[in-house]
């Protein structure tokens, strides 16, 4: 039998250190930091609590686009333009199924079913007849993309805003001091289920499990028989749904929906993912949250910082990540491959 | 005895650069068959032309019928596992997800095979949550041998499985493989360097130079002979 030396022997000491190891790092540390300074303020300070609040809310929807950049990112090593514009097509799907009579739930599942044979269709049809050229072949196309969805959206709907009933209402909650709005809390749960939902997939299933080596290894994947093509097309069909999701749960905050709804919050999704690190799909997410609270702590305490300057203020965010930890918080630095 | 794998006048090329120039072989049912030559022989090229990564012209037969234009995927679904240069590790997932990859084309998950595979390599079970990147050079190749094994494959292609090994531990792989294939009948194409340690383990052995097979033989026959003893045995 095989006579191999492990070299690490498990011992009660050695337990102890390999739980903790992973809590020590500096962006574990960071991130600790950063949770006891939310919560302590929350605590002293009802408007701070409010604002974190509302900040987790909409940095959930910037975390769940960033996750959809990422996914595609990782399997296609391009970042989707598109992804933003695909997102508020699909929502004027879920508000065309509406206007013809359908629930508001049965219209969200209807539109991430289509939101999926749409990113599927996408990666079939447009990406992948162009992906073994070069990488700015495929970028460009997701920018043609782009400007194809804006036009074909106002083209069948037209510009003008429409108007679509929020889900959750506009009951507001009241926890000691702090007013907490049945719309984030819906909001930030309907997304970090989607989220879960996705990753339990990724984690649990055979088919995440192909599809994640597919992304990763596609020549390695093919060999143990992945089909990997297919793999592909199914991840931008589940970046769509993700799309969707983040779509469908901005539409009732700014309470209109017109074809540059997902504009801004494509720029919050790309400064999310930069920050957590472009390969990194819990990086989406954290970096997400954290920018949404981030920027609604910052808006509430720094005055200069009006409504005007939120987005420069996530560009802002982008470029200070890219000059000091260009692999973002939870991305490796990555050898290039030759 | 037939031969499950068979080779006609195999040509492949990267871009312009002719890699081989019409290779044949044949390896039989049950049998352990080493490709041997110097670098840029064409030996990692070979197994590539089988598995279709690389482009290739002429018949490779598998069980008699012609793998034709079949993708990767499909030919690893009719039963060939490949195990390529650098082990095809998939270094960011865990050892047992490596492991679950191999049982991939399988309905169900890997079930008996979890057993069967770590009977032959039981430190695995104590490492199924580690990254598979974090493994030394040798438990990457045994684990890259026991995904191929989890495919239960007819016929297993391995590309250098001593590369980089020190060489107990090459002595102990070569000892797991000839374990597969004389306990699980396994057929076994194996290219190697190391043409001493290659012409112990196979039955039949092939000698490529330029992109062609030079000599074929009998491992036996192939030691013995003036050539080989000269260029690849050294002595």
């Amino acid at each position: 039998m095989a006579t191999v030396q492990t070299r690490d022997q498990p011992g009660p000491g050695r337990d102890l250190l390999a739980v903790l190891a992973p809590l020590l790092r500096p962006v574990s540390l960071l991130l600790i930091a950063a949770a006891v300074f939310l919560i302590v303020g929350s605590l002293t300070s009802e408007i701070f609590a409010q604002q974190t609040v509302a900040g987790l809310a909409q940095g959930a929807v910037f975390g769940s686009l960033a996750l959809a950049l990422v996914l595609i990112y990782r399997a296609t090593e391009v970042i989707n333009f598109a992804q933003g514009e695909m997102a508020m097509a699909t929502t004027y799907v879920a508000y065309q199924l509406i206007q013809w009579g359908l629930g508001y739930w049965e219209a969200f599942f209807a539109t991430l079913a289509f939101a999926f044979v749409f990113g599927t269709l996408v990666q079939l049809l447009l990406i992948r007849p162009v992906q073994h050229r070069s990488t700015i072949a495929v970028v460009i196309v997701t920018v043609g993309l782009f400007v194809l969805i804006d036009g074909v959206v106002g083209w069948i709907w037209g510009a003008d805003i429409k108007f679509m009933p929020s889900p959750f209402g506009q009951q507001v909650y009241h926890l000691g001091g702090v007013a907490i709005s049945r719309q984030d809390i819906g909001t930030f749960l309907v997304t970090i289920l989607s989220v879960i939902a996705l990753w339990l997939l990724f984690q649990f299933t055979k088919l995440g499990l192909g599809m994640r080596a597919a992304a990763l290894r596609p020549a390695s994947a093919r060999l143990v028989g992945v089909r990997v093509d297919r793999m592909l097309a199914l991840g931008w069909g589940l970046a769509a749904v993700l799309g969707a999701v983040a779509g469908l749960m901005t539409e009732p905050s700014q309470f209109v929906l017109q074809p540059t709804l997902m504009q801004p919050v494509l720029i919050y999704a790309f400064a999310a993912a930069v920050l957590g690190g472009l390969e990194s799909p819990a990086g989406a997410m954290v970096g997400g949250l954290a920018l949404g609270v981030f920027l609604n702590l910052v808006g509430q305490y720094v005055h200069f910082v009006t409504a005007e300057l939120r987005l420069p203020f996530a560009f802002f965010v982008l470029l200070v990540v890219l000059l000091i930890k260009p692999s973002g918080l939870f991305g490796r630095p990555r050898v290039r491959k030759v | 005895m037939t031969a499950l794998l068979e080779l006609q006048s195999v040509e492949a090329r990267y871009g312009p650069v002719q890699a081989l120039h019409g290779v044949s072989l044949a390896v039989e049912e049950g049998s352990i068959a080493a490709v041997l030559g110097a670098n840029g022989a064409g030996k990692t090229t070979t197994l590539r032309a089988i598995s279709n990564t690389v482009r290739r012209t002429g018949d490779v037969l598998f069980a008699g019928s012609p793998l034709g234009r079949r993708g990767p995927e499909a030919i690893a679904r009719l039963g060939i596992a490949h195990v390529p240069e650098g082990r095809g590790t998939f270094a960011e997932l865990t050892v047992w997800e490596n492991l679950r990859l191999g049982a991939y084309t399988r309905p169900g998950s890997l079930g008996a095979d979890a057993e069967r595979v770590l009977s032959y390599f039981p430190w695995l079970e104590d490492r199924r949550h580690q990254q598979a990147g974090t493994l030394s050079g040798g438990e990457q190749q045994m684990l890259a041998l026991a995904r191929a094994f989890v495919q239960r494959p007819r016929l297993l292609l391995l590309d250098e499985p001593s590369l980089g090994l020190a060489p107990v531990l090459v002595t102990e792989i070569f000892r797991i493989i000839r374990e597969l294939n004389q306990r699980e009948g396994l057929t076994v194409l194996v290219v190697e360097q190391n043409a001493h340690i290659a012409l112990q383990l196979a039955h039949t052995a092939h000698v490529l130079e330029v992109g062609r097979v030079a000599l074929s033989g009998s491992s036996a026959e192939l030691r013995r002979h003036e050539a080989v003893r000269r260029s690849y045995l050294g002595y």
